[in-house]
């Protein structure tokens, strides 16, 4: 037992830390010193906690006390009530939001409760600022032991765990470093993927914030199992608290000789730098990424020959994503078997989602794979906001798709979900209700990809926009049914022809809403409908001329003066000048507008 | 700080790192044994701090590591303060009175390690207290 009497934890991730988390601990601090209690109570900034929704999140131990939404003036309620009196603040507990219950310890949490963290093991635990926090959970030990086996033993055991790699492909990670330790050259290199541009995905952000060292620790271990003796983490310079933990981690396990030369006193000499990725998309592609680590610009080039061949300046290199690195420690500690234990026969282990969208419980959760998508939408996430109704989920960002309610039950893993014409991807899972208008979704992820294609190729340069221009098409009433069809060759093309994986996976938001919600695509372009209510050119919102009593409140917010109407007489919609915002919708009390 | 040169310097930084993170395991175990002091302004008054001080100090001495002692609200029962309410888990909670300074070590030594109750000590029927 420490001589501390209470643990106080702020949640320091980027989320929290955007809404004042770093005042709060200052504001903590600051009364705990006048009270002279500054020996009972230690004060601990850590990673994410996951549930950023509810940030910024501040944790009493040892009760285990979840305070959400707290504000730099709660500090002095929290210390002269939670510490001085012993009483716990009940306005700044989580409400459950079905139940509406108030709930006291993240354990007693839906959220909290179907999660098992490995990758995320010591976020939200840990001091990521803090090297001997680290030590103290075990951290370091996996490098150790992986040193007192030989390369061989260690790659075995690698693929003996079944380990795929997070960063989206799900390529085995034993394998691809049996790759490269069976390559020849002197010189290797490990490359860690930080560049995570998918569109809402911060998976790999949270790790590296919450525990910088778990990354560092299985860099190292792959550097001694393809006898590399550098390595470089490539991550978004957007990422700037990410880039700062990361150095101090660095910097910190080099004074302590876990880095450099003769680690553990064995001829494995290890160094690791950081290089700052200016946040292209394309850029996360492994070859892109390699290149631009070279000083070109970040373009694919055509494999083979594979990265663990002819990778960083044309040496063997292994470059595995920030998620799979955090692994691999707790695989070579606890064993192969352990991992096995996990997940399910093809897919073991767990994986981090970010979930968002209309989801009740927005946030990072960590879960073993083959949990079914239900239990993350429901269990988890606690279903549907405002008690809508759930269409779909879309996985794996924007080369992902969208999958219909007829699959919740579906177990996730790489090879469900791709079999499902989606993809596990980097682990976005975005949920939509019955609001959201399909082929506009697909809209939205097409212009990511048309923006960030690097152009070197003619199906993804070209095909992308005329994709695009076809959605538009659709979206505004102007299709035929032979665009439908020339929009899923050309997406079928584009998937076959492109040179990288930007392109190879562009078209499956497309091609995946035309397979499961083929309706809605006809309704657009046979009956010139939105039934989401979505796309402006094909609504239109007409009052209800026996609900409407006359208030007037539309008129008034209508910003082109489209509404009128006497007041307590029923008011109407001038067509011509509506330019469909919708402020009258959302504003009328007495449901007498519709869209239709 | 001297470099670590092998697994016996690792686990050597970890045991002195263990503190650290000692209370927060603790935190995260389910099967963690709860004491719960009653620090209202009468139980202070008659020393509960002090209680609960020689408590974490037992438990550090005895290297005991599924234990947690908790501070409480006034639990009701000023005339026997200091209160200490054990609360094992799968295990009625014990409510003990008149718990300072020695008896606090006693209660540690004998209802945590022994499994003896400290019968002199019980008071009446325990509640679930509104903070739970
Ligand atoms: C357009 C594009 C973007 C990518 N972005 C990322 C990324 O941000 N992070 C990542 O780890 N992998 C990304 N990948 C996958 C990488 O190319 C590579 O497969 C991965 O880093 C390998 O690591 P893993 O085996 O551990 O998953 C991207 C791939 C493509 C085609
Ligand atoms: S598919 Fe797109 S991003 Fe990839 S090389 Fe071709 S143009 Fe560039
Ligand atoms: S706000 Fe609704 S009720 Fe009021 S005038 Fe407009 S349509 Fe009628
Ligand atoms: S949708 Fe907007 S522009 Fe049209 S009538 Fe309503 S408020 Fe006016
Ligand atoms: S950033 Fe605080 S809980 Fe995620
Ligand atoms: S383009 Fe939206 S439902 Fe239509």
């Amino acid at each position: 037992m420490s001589s501390y009497k209470y643990h106080v934890l702020i949640c320091g991730g980027t989320g929290c830390t955007s809404s004042k988390s770093e005042l709060i601990k200052d504001n903590l601090e600051n009364l705990i010193k006048e009270k002279g209690l500054e020996n009972d109570v230690q004060v601990v900034r850590t990673g994410c906690f996951g549930f950023c929704e509810q940030g910024p999140i501040v944790k009493f131990l040892p009760d285990n006390t979840f305070y959400v939404q707290v504000k730099p003036e709660d500090a002095e309620e929290l210390v002269n009530e939670h510490i001085v009196k012993g009483r716990k603040v009940e306005r700044l507990l989580y409400v459950e939001p079905t139940e509406k219950e108030k709930i006291d310890e993240s354990k007693k949490m839906p959220f909290y409760k179907k999660q098992i963290r490995v990758a995320l093991r010591n976020a939200g635990l840990i001091n990521p600022d803090d090297i001997d926090e680290y030590i103290a959970n075990d951290g370091y030990q996996a490098l150790a032991k992986a040193l007192s086996m030989t390369p061989e033993e260690v790659v075995e055991e690698m693929k003996e765990s079944g380990l795929r790699g997070r960063g989206g492909g799900g390529f085995p990670t034993g394998l691809k470093w049996a790759f490269a330790q069976r390559a020849q050259g002197d010189i290797k290199y490990v490359v860690c993927n930080a560049d995570e541009g998918d569109p809402g995905a911060f998976m790999d952000r949270s790790v590296l914030e919450g525990d910088p060292h778990s990354v560092i620790e299985g860099m190292a271990i792959a550097a001694y199992a393809i006898g590399a003796r550098q390595g470089y983490v490539y991550i978004r310079a957007e990422y700037p608290l990410a880039v700062k933990r990361l150095q101090n981690a660095i910097n910190q396990a080099k004074e302590y000789g876990l880095l450099g030369e003769n680690i553990f006193g064995t001829d494995f000499s290890f160094d690791l730098e950081i290089r700052l990725g200016a946040g292209a998309f394309v850029c996360g592609e492994e070859t892109a990424l390699l290149a631009s680590i070279e000083g070109y610009r970040g373009e694919p080039r055509t494999k083979p020959p594979f990265p663990a061949n002819k990778g960083l300046w044309g040496k063997p290199t292994i470059i595995n994503n920030v998620e799979t690195f955090a692994n691999v420690a707790p695989i070579i500690l606890k064993g192969a078997k352990w991992f096995r234990s996990l997940g399910t026969e093809k897919s073991p282990g767990t994986k981090v989602f970010a979930l968002a969208g209309k989801v009740n419980n927005v946030g990072l959760v960590e879960v073993p794979m083959g949990i079914t998508l239900r239990e993350v939408i429901f269990d988890i996430g606690g279903g549907i906001r405002g008690n809508k109704k759930f269409k779909a989920v879309q996985t794996g960002g924007p080369s992902g798709g969208c999958i219909p309610a007829e699959y919740l039950d579906t177990p996730i893993d790489f090879d469900t979900l791709t079999a499902l014409g989606s993809m596990m991807g980097s682990g976005g899972m975005i949920v939509m209700d019955e609001e959201t208008c399909m082929p506009d979704v697909a809209k939205f992820y097409l212009e990511f990809s048309v923006e960030e294609s690097c152009g070197k190729c003619t199906p993804c340069r070209i095909g992308n926009v005329r994709l695009l221009e076809t959605l538009d098409k659709i979206t505004s009433g102007r299709a035929t049914m032979d665009d439908l069809e020339r929009m899923r060759i050309l997406g079928e093309t584009i998937k076959d022809s492109a040179l990288c994986g930007l392109g190879q996976t562009s078209p499956n938001p497309i091609l995946s809403t035309m397979h499961y919600f083929k309706d809605e695509y006809e309704a657009h372009v046979l009956d010139k409908s939105c039934p989401a209510g979505v796309c402006k050119n094909l609504i239109t919102y007409k009052i209800d001329k026996e609900k409407c009593v006359g208030c007037t409140a539309c008129a008034r917010v209508c910003p082109v003066e489209a509404i009128s109407g006497t007041i307590k007489n029923p008011h109407e919609i001038d067509q011509e000048k509506c330019i469909k915002c919708g402020a009258c919708y959302a504003t009328c009390r007495f449901g007498a507008i519709e869209k239709i | 700080m001297p470099k670590i040169k092998s697994l016996e310097d690792l686990l050597k930084q970890k045991e002195s790192a263990k503190d650290k993170l000692s209370l927060r395991k603790v935190a995260e175990n389910d099967n963690v044994i709860t004491l719960r002091v009653a620090m209202g302004t009468c139980g202070i008054a008659a020393g509960a701090k002090e209680t609960f001080d020689k408590l974490l100090e037992t438990i550090e001495e005895k290297k005991l590591e599924n234990i947690r002692v908790i501070q409480t609200g006034c639990m009701g029962y000023c005339h026997a303060e200091p209160t200490v309410e054990v609360v094992e888990p799968g295990k009625e909670p014990i409510l003990y009175g008149k718990i300072s300074g020695d008896k606090a070590k006693e209660l540690i030594e004998k209802h945590i390690l022994n499994g003896e109750l400290l019968q002199d000590s019980i008071i009446g029927e325990t509640h679930t207290s509104i903070n739970e």
